[in-house]
């Protein structure tokens, strides 16, 4: 491309930075926030900081508030995104190996069933689980969240694609002639050579937990079991009733958003590669 | 039997002969590795989405004022479907998704295909940190980024009311005809960069001699980009018109959220909302599982629908 002038450049140039103005204002705001007193954030000008530097107070009184709720739902959102991927991906490597590399009566009716799960919108099924765990008692406790946290039919077709293109069959003859049993040899022939699938699975299995905001909505009734979009959004609920959540709610946003923010950045290849595997086979 | 016609029985039965000893063999090592998932996935999508079904033909009938003499359920046919679908706060809630589902998704892939195709041209400097920049929104959740947007629309707090305010604006980003544009950013802002990573993947497996051969015919920037790259790139848009398409159907939490700050936002303002709303403020769950049925089956109609049309006009 060394055709093109500068002057070309320079305009592109400007276009980006002018769109990624755009998508980074909203998170400069929330940083400049965070860092007034509640008074400074509706008498300075938003884009620039207030008379007095709160950040620390804010931060301290995100962590202190109501006996330190907000640490708890970090911890819970943690649990619940953390352990239910993780789970879920081991359970989707499991079935997805199963049904890849065994010929078994049923295999196609399994698959196809698991491939409708794809399709079927979360929402849809939020309103009946809360129905059908309310029966069993899992309504407001952890399993509500995790239960359904743990299972990823999207993860099961990446899975099963991924082991039938590449787990050699020579592996699996090798390991039995070695006397391993089925379980031994997935455990230990299988999962190493899957990896790359599976930290695809676990990383859209965690998003996808971390952002649901219905299905703990619908479950959860004591605050202290919500994760942390949960939590937020009932404090964001309250500033209109006291002022002084303003600061709290602003401190929490900043809190979860950072860490979010700066993963992303790293982990975006590892989105790119999952992305054309299914756009390509799909 | 000498070894040697052991080997030859086997060769002659050569054509199958894995498969049905692998079958006796392993009989149950297969369901052992699946029953886990299986387990779940009946608990927790099986079950619910043939509990929707079944509850959406099914009318609770309360005996006395609260239903204090008793619950019984019988039979509905198509009533709650009817119910649902003469509903007229409900049909409102679909129209008003389709509407924005015809405006924000067109415009958030085209901006989503433009920034791609500039930042694969190699003509801008830093694609790295913009690409990063672009694609940051996706990793805030959407609670959250209605959140901060929120904080951005309300007067008083808003920056951009203030600037408004500067150049002599009056914008109110939470009124009756302007709330749903200001839900329309919200959902452009935390996508545009998961698909433009969707076009970009399919724009890096465009074998690079093409491009050399294009620019051998003498073709312009603009060109390649109308004549290689679009159709090239087709089926990444596909894939994300699809998934833009369901997700619009499925809007709820930004509506749920900014409820709270927009009285233009009614109890069913999108049909997910409806469907929350019937079930849990009017503790109506036949309505509200008729709406659930509905949406899903209007998202795999709209999605294949889609996809269909998509083909034909592919082959022609």
């Amino acid at each position: 491309m060394t055709t093109r002038s500068t002057g070309w450049t320079v305009a592109v140039t400007g276009l980006l930075t002018v769109v990624a103005l755009y998508f980074l204002v909203p998170v400069y705001w929330v940083v400049i926030a965070a860092t007034k007193s509640s008074g400074d954030l509706f008498t300075t000008p938003g884009f620039w900081f207030g008379r007095t530097m709160e950040l620390w107070n804010n931060v301290v009184q995100v962590f202190t508030a109501s006996d330190h709720i907000y640490l708890r739902w970090l911890l819970n959102s943690v649990i619940y995104a953390g352990g239910g991927a993780l789970v879920a991906t081991y359970l989707a490597a499991a079935g997805g190996y199963a049904l890849a590399k065994y010929d078994f009566r049923g295999r196609n009716l399994v698959f196809g069933i698991v491939l409708g799960g794809v399709l079927v919108p979360s929402t849809a099924t939020a309103l009946p689980l809360f129905l059908l765990f309310s029966k069993l008692g899992l309504t407001n406790t952890y399993w509500g969240v995790l239960l359904p946290a743990m299972v990823s039919p999207f993860g099961l077709y990446l899975c099963r694609i991924y082991a039938a293109a590449t787990v050699e069959d020579s592996l699996l003859e090798s390991g039995r002639l070695d006397g391993a049993g089925e379980l031994r040899i997935f455990h230990s022939l299988v999962l190493r050579g899957m990896a790359p699938a599976l930290v695809t699975v676990f990383l859209f299995q965690l998003v996808g937990i971390w952002n649901n905001f219905l299905l703990p909505l619908i479950m959860l009734a004591d605050d202290k079991l919500y994760p942390i979009t949960l939590g937020l959004n009932a404090w964001r609920s309250e500033v209109d009733r006291s002022p002084e959540f303003y600061p709290l709610t602003v401190g929490g946003l900043l809190v979860s958003v950072v860490p979010l923010a700066i993963a992303m950045i790293f982990l975006q290849r590892y989105w790119r590669g999952g992305l054309t595997d299914g756009a390509v086979k799909g | 039997m000498t070894a040697t016609e052991t080997v030859a029985a086997e060769r002659a039965s050569a054509p199958a002969p894995v498969r049905p000893r692998r079958r006796r063999k392993f009989l149950g090592a297969p369901w052992i590795l699946l029953a886990p998932f299986l387990a779940l996935f009946v608990l927790t999508v099986l079950a619910p989405v043939i509990l929707a079904v079944a509850q959406s033909f099914t009318r609770i009938n309360r005996a006395g004022m609260f239903g204090e003499k008793g619950v019984t359920s019988s039979f509905a046919g198509f009533d709650n479907f009817t119910q649902a679908l003469t509903n007229s706060n409900f049909i409102q809630a679909i129209g008003r998704v389709l509407l924005f589902g015809v405006v924000q998704v067109p415009v958030m892939t085209v901006f989503a295909t433009v920034l791609a195709l500039l930042l694969e041209s190699a003509s801008a400097r830093w694609p790295a940190f913009f690409r990063a920049a672009y694609f940051l929104p996706y990793g805030i959740p959407g609670v959250i980024a209605t959140i901060l947007w929120s904080f951005l629309y309300v007067p008083g707090l808003s920056p951009l009311v203030d600037a408004g305010k500067l150049v002599g604006l009056d914008i109110d980003f939470l009124g009756p005809n302007t709330v749903l544009w200001s839900i329309a950013n919200i959902v452009t802002w935390t996508y545009t960069g998961y698909n433009m990573l969707i076009v970009i993947a399919q724009l890096k497996s465009i074998p690079s001699d093409i491009y050399e051969a294009a620019r051998m015919d003498g073709a312009s920037p603009l060109r390649i980009a109308t004549s290689i790259q679009l159709p090239l790139i087709r089926p990444a848009l596909v894939l994300s018109l699809v998934f833009s398409i369901i997700g619009t159907l499925q809007l709820f939490v930004e509506p749920q959220v900014l409820h709270t700050v927009s009285p233009a936002i009614v109890s069913e303002y999108t049909p997910n909302l409806s469907a929350y709303t019937n079930a849990f403020a009017y503790n109506d769950y036949g309505i509200a599982s008729a709406e659930a049925v509905i949406i899903a089956v209007a998202a795999f109609v709209l999605s294949f629908g889609f996809l269909a049309w998509t083909n034909r006009k592919g082959r022609s």
